[in-house]
């Protein structure tokens, strides 16, 4: 792998000068005309934090558009049961013979859905993509702590979603215990077909996601701690920074307990332990490895499992936070409370992961503490909501798309949220554990929310990312299919959930009680595929764009925040001369007496009298 | 199949190319009118939004009218009476949040959209709303949750009781056995090592507690008396899920889990009550547990106790007589206490 030594060192000269506190003045960029990129030191091996962060968002967008069609393939399956649909065999093989879905790979299909949206999807395409992007820029740091780190980081996600993919194509099919992957059945291949080679990949494929993860997440602690701009003091950071700040520190507190969980999966796999295998009796044979609990896995799984959920939302909502203001043209409502809240929330979901183990036998005491720290999750987020509510009050709203996508997570946000205070009740989540109920809630208010805001960020900073605007319009289109889409999708499945129907169902022939129900599923599917087709239209505004979209200005959405001082082509070092310095917060939207409604971040208070308030010194 | 597949992506292309390079022109056109250009797009945004929000709630009543009566019926069972009820509650406090939330900020995107004679409200914070909306979710949540755990505590005291008629569900690849105490009320032990074809359960046939043991494919429940289900699995985690009664516990291989319940309505009082004669309650997998996972199941019948009585004397003994002294085969002595947790 190449690394450009230039880079590098000048990075390392970077680090020393913001240590010292020294002015940035005599920072020209002298590096930039002697050396030469060629096509793959600047696309393909790059250490620039720019490019890292499109190769992370081109990988997702890719990974999500086959999870996409996997959710599509399982959804007709669902709606149609008795159907045959001819073009399954030539999508999908011998798994989709004379056109019926096989039901191990329906599982498959459920499982590798799952853990591509998660992990791939909305862990490394939302953090990997706009971390990247964002840190450096807004914070005024030339790249990020360690460029090699970071490409290193995004080259050990590639590989793991090579081998994901790669474990689609194999004999036994891939993994299909679901994408949480409980032991034992994940554990004995005797049990599933996918829980032979498929299941080993698997693994193999998280641990080199948990690598990748940490790596990134630890440069961008680094890089927020060590690198911001003069007069960038942590109470100076947009809230998307702190939003990334936060799901660093949650990534790497939990990703490691997910490696552990992991491991000892393998080794009970290969090595012949049993940390999660007892008493069992499979194949005509009692299973020699005993004394072990399957629950103790899930207790370490549900250890990273729940700050997952807020490792993949806090992201979103930093951006929507950054989106709403700057298109309200109004500061950010509580801004110190919102920093507030995603510690709390932080804090929490390290102590709530019971509430995905209430009925599995765990000891009902704890049950009830879970219960208790599960709830309070609500307050932070209630706060949250109403600050974004209260940002909009008396705004001056322009509807970008991206703004349009920020309202639209603040709908999700509150929709899955409230229906997670029943699930988090552990006598209410008796009921509709495991149902549909609880897909609906999670595609509401983590699946929803989070690519919401990961399209907020996409059509927010693309000028950012490629110079060029993306097709308003299109936008607008793709977003109104995407949110009646998802409404149609998600919503009637709550319904059934509360009939009772539990989830990871190939066919719902089980019970004749189930028959009615198939106008839902009808719906359901048929709002999937509105919603699933609106994508392509995004899919083809963003690649168009890159190369046809109308030309940006150097601050087209007239933020205050560092990104939108920088040169429209991007170079190494980001700033041409020197960094600039930070005098004021990032939220100056539609101050009284400014000349404008905008006040950026370098403005420093003696050029802008006319607007002073008492407090600004 | 495949070309007209091919055909339509490549058509689709083709016309979003066409539409966006018309749109391109269009604004190249209007000349630098990107401002009228954006107000316009605010003008159909701001009313997509309020049109959005009575819209989507209409269809939102409509559908609940639609779907609701397709959710289960009143439960089956005593505690899952208080769950409903307790449902009910929360759903009340929920919905009043949904809307006003929803409203809230549907009406104000509506509302606030841009117009370059205005300047927005330069408002960034206030304590006292701040105070407000966080002491009143709080207040709210404190209610919630203190239900919430007392309800879960009444629901698992009973599990811990060990009172009731105790009743063995045991799972594995792709059923549910049944296994009643009999008159002792005691199971007889078992060992996952004593599974052979003719003992699926791999019970002791020398323990005593084993003899009046009865072996049934089909949950039968007398009406109002309480039940111990003692919940086993041989091969993977399963799920016992008897949604007519709120009733749902994993299977675990290694240990056992219980869930105590008493239901309230027999199987033929069901059917009058939902006014379909062919009403049945059932046991459901509930735990991904393999390919045929959505097939695992167990009828469940509840009856008059006189009935149930009826009912338990035709069902098998685990070692019908003349077999128990021939398939003894003792287990060690040292498995057996492993085995069940009493």
């Amino acid at each position: 792998m190449e690394v450009n030594p230039h880079n590098s060192m000048a990075h390392g000269a970077h680090a020393d000068e913001h240590a010292h506190g020294h002015s940035h003045d005599h920072h020209g960029h002298d590096h930039d005309h002697d050396h030469e990129d060629n096509f793959w030191s600047k696309y393909i091996f790059s250490t620039d934090h720019k490019m890292i962060a499109k190769q992370y968002l081109n990988v997702a967008i890719f990974m999500g558009f086959l999870a996409m069609f996997m959710s599509l393939i399982f959804r007709m399956q669902l709606a149609w049961p008795d159907a045959k649909l001819p073009f399954l065999e030539d999508v999908i093989g011998k798994w989709g013979k004379d056109g019926k879905l096989d039901p191990g790979f329906y599982l498959a299909l459920v499982t590798i859905h799952g853990t591509i949206m998660v992990f791939f999807v909305l862990t490394a395409g939302l953090s990997g993509t706009f971390s990247n992007l964002l840190i450096p820029l807004q914070l005024g740091a030339r790249d990020m702590a360690s460029g090699f780190l970071n490409a290193l980081s995004f080259w050990f996600f590639a590989l793991s979603s090579i081998i994901m993919l790669f474990s689609l194509g194999i004999e036994t099919g891939p993994a299909s215990g679901g994408w949480t992957v409980y032991p034992p059945l994940s554990a004995l291949p005797q049990a599933i077909p996918g829980s032979g080679l498929g299941m080993t990949l698997w693994l193999v494929s998280m641990v080199f996601f948990i690598a990748s993860s940490l790596l990134g997440s630890i440069n961008y602690i680094s890089t927020i701690i060590n690198l911001r701009t003069k007069g960038m003091a942590m109470t100076r950071m947009p809230l998307t920074i702190w939003a990334f700040f936060i799901t660093a520190i949650l990534g790497v507190l939990s990703f490691p307990v997910l490696l552990a969980a992991a491991l000892l999966l393998v080794f009970d796999r290969s090595f012949g332990t049993s940390f999660y295998l007892s008493d069992i009796f499979i194949d005509g044979a009692p299973l020699d490895h005993a004394g072990g609990s399957p629950i103790l896995y899930q207790h370490l799984f549900w250890f990273l499992g729940h700050p997952e959920v807020y490792i993949v939302l806090l992201p979103a909502l930093g951006l929507a936070s950054e989106v709403i203001s700057v298109n309200s043209r109004k500061p950010i409502f509580g801004y110190k409370a919102m920093i507030g809240s995603m510690l709390v929330i932080a804090f929490l979901s390290f102590i709530v992961w019971g509430h995905h183990m209430f009925v599995t036998g765990m000891n009902p005491f704890l049950g009830s503490v879970f219960v208790f720290t599960t709830l309070l999750v609500a307050i932070p987020s209630a706060v949250k909501v109403f600050n974004y509510i209260t940002t909009l009050w008396r705004g001056n709203i322009q509807f970008t798309p991206q703004m349009l996508f920020g309202i639209g997570l603040v709908s999700t946000f509150i929709t899955g949220g409230l229906t997670g205070i029943i699930l988090g009740d552990s006598a209410l989540d008796i009921n509709v554990h495991d149902t549909y109920f609880v897909v609906a809630h999670f595609h509401i208010v983590m699946g929803s929310s989070a690519i919401f805001g990961m399209f907020a960020g996409v059509y927010h900073w693309f000028p950012k990312m490629y110079g060029r605007l993306m097709n308003k319009k299109l936008g607008y289109i793709h977003f109104w299919l995407t949110l009646i889409g998802l409404y149609g999708t998600f919503f009637p499945m709550h319904f059934l959930g509360l009939a009772g129907v539990p989830r990871r169902y190939y066919a719902n022939t089980a019970y004749d009680g189930f028959a009615n129900l198939i106008n839902i599923n009808h719906v359901v599917t048929v709002f999937a595929i509105i919603g699933g087709l609106a994508q392509f239209i995004f899919l083809f505004n963003f690649y168009y764009s890159i190369k046809n979209g109308k030309k940006s200005s150097q601050n087209p959405w007239k933020s205050n925040t560092l990104e939108w001082t920088t040169p429209i082509e991007h170079l190494h070092g980001n700033w041409p001369g020197a960094i600039p310095e930070v005098h004021r917060w990032p939220y100056d939207y539609g101050k009284p007496g400014a000349k404008e409604d905008f006040i950026c971040q370098t403005v420093p208070f003696s050029e802008t009298p006319e607007s002073n308030t008492p407090h600004d010194h | 199949m495949n070309i007209l597949l091919i055909l339509a992506v490549v058509f689709g292309t083709l016309v979003l190319v066409r539409l966006a390079n018309v749109a391109a022109l269009a604004s190249k056109l209007s000349g630098e009118n990107e401002e009228a250009e954006q107000e316009s797009a605010n003008r159909w945004n701001s009313i997509g939004m309020i049109a959005f929000l009575i819209i989507g709630l209409s269809v939102m009543v409509y559908i609940m009218n639609l779907y609701l009566p397709l959710t289960l019926p009143k439960a089956a069972s005593e505690h899952g009476e208080a769950i409903d009820g307790l449902m009910k509650i929360n759903w009340t406090v929920l919905f009043i949040t949904f809307f006003i939330t929803q409203i809230l900020l549907f009406f104000f995107a509506y509302k606030y959209r841009y117009n370059k004679n205005r300047r927005s409200f330069y408002f960034h914070d206030n304590n006292k709303l701040e105070a407000i909306w966080t002491i009143i979710p709080t207040i709210v949540l404190a209610a919630l949750i203190t239900t919430g755990m007392s309800e879960w505590n009444e629901i698992t005291k009973k599990s811990a009781s060990m009172k009731g008629i105790v009743v063995q569900i045991y799972a594995k690849q792709f059923d549910f056995t049944a296994r009643y105490a009999g008159k002792d009320n005691k199971l007889g032990s078992s060992f996952f090592r004593s599974i052979t074809d003719t003992n699926p359960l791999g019970i002791d046939s020398s323990d005593a507690a084993t003899a009046d043991d009865l072996i049934a494919k089909e949950l039968v429940l007398p009406k109002g008396v309480e039940v111990q289900l003692m919940i086993n699995s041989r091969d993977v985690i399963h799920s016992v899920y008897l949604p007519h009664f709120r009733v749902q516990m994993n299977a675990v291989p290694g240990m056992t889990t219980r869930f105590a319940f008493k239901p309230t309505k027999t199987t033929a009082e069901m059917q009058k009550e939902t006014g379909n004669p062919k009403f049945e309650f059932i046991m459901l997998c509930n735990k991904i547990c393999g390919v045929a996972h959505y097939n695992m199941k167990m009828p469940v019948r509840v009856v008059e106790p006189a009935e149930y009585e009826e009912w338990l004397k035709t069902q098998s003994a685990v070692f019908p007589k003349e077999e128990a002294a021939a398939a003894a085969t003792p287990a060690p002595a040292d498995s057996a206490a492993t085995s069940m947790s009493k």
